[in-house]
């Protein structure tokens, strides 16, 4: 099957599942209402919004000099280093570590980046038990399932199917459909965990190259949690993450937990700068940073391109996509889901492996509207969309370009534009399809899949006008 | 690895973009006087549910030891230093103290047990948000204000910031370098995970108690 075809199949599964549907329309309003609580005069928004641009534009200018002053500060600290080229590298620096440790069970905050790497299934296969602490990953990875939404991973499911997945694995405790009380539950199983784990694993929100210091932003405190009570920390990132100075935190840290959340700021804002100094009583005696690449480098070959690398991963284009409320975030099929996704995905992984993602997008322009960062996300969908059916476009670094041209359709353009551009044969075209619109067919492919086939009109829109007394030449 | 390393710094900078923006250095100045301040941070803590009492040096653990007792908090951790001295002196009648006084190694399942509250000064207070500031430290280390269900944070009500960029403008948190970790409190913890419906208590303290001390 292609691409195409299983991303269309993925999306008839998810359009004709009602309940996901539902619970992803009440979520996403209520996300939105209260972003737009944290936000009442327009004018300080936009100026939050040009400063936490400007922050990380210059970020990705300076990026290979702050990478630099970022290792040199954290060895300095002494926190140990690590790049990975690509997600192979990644599982393998991570699981040396732990090899090294003799660390053989693992509590884990959320990080996207991992996700990226498959890091639990590849720690899992070689015996090691990671448990997901975050309470929305906790509950994908019972279900098995990867995160749905890159802020809230369980956003697809209501409170029912939590309730039924925590019976289903801890069949002591007490069913029960209240979130107070499932919280708690998994307060209690988690508990256990944070006091046993041999290593902590976390992302990293902004690296500060300035005194090298890792942020992580969160509500919960297991990413405190998982960064102090075991014996080892290992943090992994994408190399964009980095900024310049620790005073370009603040803007940043606002408009993503207003942006992400609709809240001032997130319950904990964790900055760790080095491992636990002598005479200290806790937190890990090591700390590692594992720097990821996996095509970062490649985006940044092109200017217009590099904006895409400027994100913070709030998921506000997300929160505000009409594609993503209709499908989710599993029916794309890929790491990063909704408008972010569609921009990302496809450079990172290549046009000819997921480029039809850039189909799930009306241009409708909010995602562009909201980015805390002014990411120009719909000119990028646009731009990639051109360039999955053109591979002419000069010096761009994008795979697979053109590999979604499809010679049918791209007849079909060809003929359009011939009728359009010969007097003669359009006005022979417009009699033909409003004298003969009894021979419309009645299914047109996918446009008929979930809609009814359009019929063309008794008269063109020139006769009619003419009739009216209109006259132009 | 270093191959690794040096092929995604070349990369990089064959490729560096020739637009060069430069951030201002961001401030908010707000121009609030202590009582706006305590105030706002009132608000904002009270908003996600933290508690909040002013009261005076003089005071301030026989508040905190009364609350225990409200609370049939019976279990208290402290660390060492001018506040961990105060409230055993104050309040080791009504509550049972323990120092935290070995690595959490020797004692992990304890902590994670036995403790009901922990009692914690505080750097530093953030008005805008709510915020607490703590740097936490041998004296008191990072697992009190995190692993104990319930934590009191004592503030000074002189060291109530505006905001995060007014604190980092006037400590230079920058230039006198940084701790091996510090952190902003704003709340107990929570998630809101199950149907985008708050719930507190996930896994850090279920209650977060700040003693404003004027
Ligand atoms: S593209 Fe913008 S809105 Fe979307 S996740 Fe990234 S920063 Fe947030």
């Amino acid at each position: 099957m292609n691409q195409t075809e299983a991303f269309h199949e993925r999306i008839d599964e998810a359009l004709h599942n009602d309940q996901m549907r539902r619970n992803f329309r009440s979520a996403l309003s209520g996300i939105q209402a209260k972003r737009e609580q944290q936000f009442p005069d327009d004018a300080q928004l936009q100026a939050l919004r040009e400063q936490a641009r400007a922050v990380r534009a210059n970020a990705l200018v300076k990026q290979p000099e702050l990478l630099e002053q970022l290792e040199a500060k954290l060895t300095e600290n002494g926190i140990r280093v690590h790049w990975a080229e690509n997600p192979e590298q990644a599982n393998q620096i991570i699981a040396d570590i732990l090899d090294a440790a003799t660390a053989k069970t693992v509590v884990k905050g959320k990080s996207m980046v991992s996700e990226e790497t498959g890091l639990n299934t590849y720690l899992e296969q070689r015996g090691i038990e990671v448990v997901e602490s975050d309470l929305g990953e906790f509950i994908i990875q019972l279900a098995e399932e990867p995160p749905s939404h890159i802020v809230a991973p369980a956003i697809h499911k209501n409170r029912q199917e939590v309730a039924q997945l925590f019976h289903r694995f801890y069949p002591d405790l007490p069913y029960t459909e209240d979130i107070n009380q499932l919280t708690e539950t998994a307060r209690q199983i988690l508990r256990d965990k944070f006091a046993h784990a041999d290593a902590g694993i976390s992302g990293v929100n902004f690296a500060v190259a300035e005194t090298g210091t890792l942020c992580l932003v969160e509500n919960e405190g297991n990413g405190r949690l998982s960064t102090t009570a075991p014996r080892v920390h290992i943090a992994i990132t994408g190399i964009e993450k980095v900024v310049e100075k620790l005073s370009d935190v603040p803007p940043l840290l606002e408009i993503l937990t207003k942006s992400a959340t609709g809240q001032p700021i997130t319950t904990y804002f964790n900055m760790i700068s080095r491992p636990r100094q002598a005479g200290e009583l806790d937190g890990p005696q090591a700390v590692h940073l594992v720097l990821l690449d996996n095509g970062r480098t490649r985006i940044k070959v092109d200017e217009q391109l590099l904006d895409t690398l400027r994100c913070i991963r709030c998921g506000t284009c997300i929160n505000y996509c009409p594609v993503y409320v209709q499908l989710g975030g599993h029916a794309y099929g890929t790491v990063y889901p909704g408008p972010i996704g569609i921009a990302l995905e496809p450079q990172r992984l290549g046009i000819d492996q997921v480029g039809s993602l850039t189909s799930a997008c009306t241009l409708c322009g909010a995602c562009g509207q909201v980015c805390p960062v002014e990411i120009p996300l719909p000119k990028l969908i646009n731009r990639l969309r051109a360039e999955a059916v053109n591979a002419g476009r000069e010096a761009s670094p994008l795979i697979g370009r053109g590999a979604l041209r499809n010679k049918t359709e791209a007849t079909s353009w060809k003929l359009w534009r011939l009728v359009y551009a010969n007097a003669f044969v359009y006005r022979l075209f417009a009699l033909a399809a409003t004298r003969l619109r009894w021979l419309t067919p009645k299914k047109l492919g996918g446009w008929t899949r979930y809609r009814s086939a359009p019929k063309p009109a008794k008269r063109t829109l020139n006769e009619l006008a003419r009739q009216k007394g209109f006259r132009s030449e | 690895m270093s191959k690794t390393r040096d092929a995604i710094l070349r990369r990089l900078r064959d490729n560096r973009p020739t637009d060069q923006p430069l951030p201002s250095p961001y401030r908010k100045p707000l121009g609030w006087d202590s009582e706006q301040r305590i105030a706002s941070f009132t608000e904002r803590m009270r908003a996600v549910r933290g508690d909040v009492y002013r009261t005076t040096p003089a005071d301030w653990a026989r508040t905190a030891a009364k609350l225990c007792e409200e609370r049939g908090l019976k279990q208290a951790l402290v660390g060492h230093g001018p506040i961990a001295d105060q409230f055993v002196a104050d309040a080791s009648d009504s509550v049972d103290i323990r120092r935290y006084a070995q690595p959490v190694e020797e004692w992990k399942p304890t902590l994670f047990r036995a403790v009901d509250v922990a009692v914690t000064g505080c750097r530093a207070g953030l008005a805008e948000s709510g915020s607490l500031v703590l740097w936490p430290d041998r004296n008191e280390p990072r697992l009190m204000s995190l692993v104990p269900p319930v934590h009191i944070a004592v503030l000074d009500a002189t060291r109530l910031y505006e905001n995060f960029a007014e604190m980092l403008a006037v400590e230079q948190w920058a230039a006198g370098g940084m701790p091996t970790n510090a952190l902003l409190i704003s709340g107990p913890s929570k998630t809101a995970d199950i149907e985008q419906t708050l719930a507190y208590g996930i896994h850090g303290p279920k209650s977060l108690i700040t003693l404003i001390v004027e």
